[in-house]
């Protein structure tokens, strides 16, 4: 098991949340001090390397016009950490393929970080969020083909080394690319892509690529899984190995109860500061039309996480992982047996109001005292016992699935 | 709202297939929906199916339709109705488009103007007239709905109400709203070459215009009104967006008196 230990880089310090509509998009920035912005994006840097300190691996993403995550370009963060840190991978995920306009310049990028860094990057692409077809100007209708040309225009950027060549494909056009530098790793970085469904699981297992899930829960995490290790042993004839597969979720680990839950109380800002309404939140062609409808007439949330997030119904759905050392062992091993093993534990460890010191306190419990079991679990890894594990767990009740299911069914 | 819906037919073009309604006998008139979908079995239409032969296609991706693989703008769709309109074997007739059909009537006509005797734009999207921060169009795909409302409705109790509608017709709507993107998203409901070409437009035009659309304002209309030579437009009062819903009576006798 790898540990990722990934912050989304949020401004917190918001007026009440009832003075505003939506905290993305539209929220005007002159909430944003850039005085205690500056403090806070040192913090968070501080938080990243304190965390490769404790040997864990780190990991960031990019957002844009919103206080959720203030990193609107990965490359930069990623560039500063690549020169900051000194052996801790670093896991981009990702770069919103679909929303960005030329797919060459993000190969450049991530080269770039990879070779600053001698090696250490891990690429991640994603189709993007809902609420940023507006800021990127680009209709989210047919994102994941855009995805997946753009991806294709950046293997071969990074993979071509004799000279330029021309790419003309539906959505991107380049001509004469010939990137430099080129990646440090051969013939590229790891490829990371995020999946929310069975069948958007399946290309990223054809490509062997690391599928990443975000907060789908016991209600979710099976048809996910499933989907990718059944797409990867139907192309490969092998079972999938357990390192293709990455779970995130909310950690925070305490030596009492009653502390953990203090901070998972904190923690849970990451979804309670989510208010997005609905013309962010469903822009045309982004939801299947089924889904876009429960949105629009509202009997599922338009953020598509819910703003009334409790710690014990986080916890129960696999989506945070609170408690002592032994606890949050128990918690994570339970959801690892359900969901059939995953070899990358995507830590949010950090959001809203918690601390530096809070931080570090809980990620030094986890570092210490679970992580090293989490190692040994997968250390002992094998795909057949494995099935017997699982199968011996009956399918959860599928719950309602409250509005995970629209975030990230992407 | 619902009148007589006339009769459907799928007509098969090279790359796409399109339904169109045909009801009534007369003239031929030729309807372009917008982008709240198909008008011709609303009342306004019964009243004008009276009068003219209506033969008015479905664009594709509106009323459960499919988008069509290869569609990526409306350009398709203007190229798909030129197809429609030689299969049709269409002649002398009266070309109507609402809102973005009415857009898409417009680049039809600086197209050709062969097979039409007239042209009827019903608060068309289609230009743009204001600076690059002017929001002539109101983002429709980023407005809060109750504020979509209040600026498409002259009274906003006449918007489609979600809450009484069936699970498919709320899924017909969200489907439009797709198919509408997909021919309007960028430039946002506009060519910044039409105001070019609408110059080419030489069969009598009329524009409609609701008084109180605020989607598109009269004020944008009687800037498209002056970029076609010898139109004219009727405004439409206690109407917005879609006068043919709100005033029909006034709709159907600007149409029956200019066509």
């Amino acid at each position: 098991m790898k540990a990722w230990f990934f912050t989304e880089d949020a401004y917190p310090q918001l007026p009440d949340q009832d003075s505003y509509r939506s905290i993305r998009v539209s929220l005007p920035n002159k909430h944003y001090d850039p005085e205690t912005g500056a403090d806070n994006y040192h913090q968070f840097i501080d938080m990243w390397l304190m965390a490769e300190d404790l040997g864990l691996e780190i990991m960031l993403n990019e957002h844009h016009q919103t206080a959720t995550c203030v990193v609107p370009s990965v490359p930069i963060m990623a560039g500063i950490l690549a020169r900051e840190s000194k052996t801790a991978r670093i896991l981009v995920l990702g770069n919103p393929l679909a929303n960005l306009p030329r797919p060459t310049r993000t190969a450049e990028e991530m080269a770039m970080v990879d070779v600053i860094s001698r090696g250490r990057l891990e690429c991640g692409f994603v189709r993007g969020v809902p609420y940023e077809s507006a800021p990127a100007n680009v209709s989210p209708y047919r994102g994941t083909e855009r995805m997946w040309e753009a991806h294709d225009l950046i293997i071969k950027s990074w993979t071509s080394h004799d000279g330029p060549f021309n790419f003309e494909g539906r959505w991107f056009h380049a001509r004469q690319v010939n990137i430099w530098p080129r990646p440090y790793q051969q013939p590229h970085p790891p490829v990371w892509v995020t999946i929310g469904s069975a069948s958007t699981a399946v290309p990223v297992a054809e490509h062997e690529y690391v599928g990443a899930v975000f907060l789908a829960g016991y209600p979710r995490i099976r048809p996910i899984f499933d989907g990718y290790r059944s797409g990867y042993l139907a192309r490969h004839g092998k079972a999938a190995p357990i390192g293709r597969l990455a779970y995130a979720a909310l950690v925070y680990v305490a030596d009492s109860e009653v502390e953990a839950k203090s901070g998972g109380e904190t923690l849970l800002w990451y979804m309670t500061s989510n208010k997005v309404p609905v013309e962010y939140s469903n822009p045309p062609g982004y939801h299947p039309p089924a889904v876009a409808a429960q949105i629009a007439r509202g009997s599922i949330g338009g953020a598509g996480i819910p703003l009334q997030a409790t710690l014990d119904d986080q916890m129960a759905r696999g989506n945070m992982f609170c408690g002592t050392p032994d606890q949050v062992y128990e918690q994570i091993k339970a959801f690892y047996d359900y969901s059939g093993g995953f070899g990358h534990f995507l830590i949010m460890g950090q959001a809203g109001h918690l601390t530096f010191d809070q931080t570090r306190r809980s990620m030094t419990l986890f570092s210490r005292e679970v992580y090293p079991r989490l190692k040994e679990l997968t250390a002992s890894y094998d795909a057949d016992a494995m099935g017997q594990t699982r199968a011996a767990l009956p399918d959860k009740e599928a719950a309602d699935l409250g509005a995970f299911g629209v975030e990230f069914a992407r | 709202m619902a009148g007589n819906a006339g009769n459907i037919t799928r007509i098969e073009l090279p790359g796409a297939a399109v339904d169109v309604v045909r009801k009534g006998s007369g003239r031929k008139l030729f309807i372009l929906h917008g982008g709240g979908g198909p008008v011709a079995a609303m009342p306004f239409a019964d009243r004008l199916a009276e009068s003219f032969e209506i033969i008015a296609p479905v664009h594709p991706g509106f009323a459960g339709s499919a988008i069509p693989e290869s569609f990526d703008d409306l350009q398709d769709l203007v190229f798909l109705y030129l197809d429609l309109m030689d299969t049709l074997d269409l002649d002398d007739a009266i070309m109507m488009g609402f809102s973005f059909g009415g857009w898409t009537a417009a680049e039809l006509a600086v197209i050709s103007t062969a097979r039409l005797s007239k042209l009827i734009l019903v608060d068309p999207v289609g230009i743009k007239v204001g600076g690059r921060e002017d929001r002539d169009i109101a983002d429709v795909f980023a407005t809060p709905p109750d504020e979509l409302a209040r600026l498409m409705w002259h009274d906003p109790a006449n918007a489609p109400n979600p809450a009484h509608m069936t699970d498919a017709e709320q899924e017909t709507v969200q489907s439009n709203r797709v198919a509408l993107s997909l021919y309007t998203w960028q430039p946002y409901m506009h060519n910044p070459k039409l105001p070019g070409r609408l110059h080419r437009i030489d069969v009598p035009t009329l524009l409609i215009w609701g008084e109180s659309d605020g989607l598109v304002t009269p004020d944008y209309g009687r800037a498209f009104c002056a970029m076609i030579p010898g139109a004219r437009m009727a405004v439409i009062p206690e109407a917005g967006h879609a006068p043919q819903m709100e005033q029909p009576d006034a709709f159907v006798g600007h149409v029956m008196s200019f066509a």
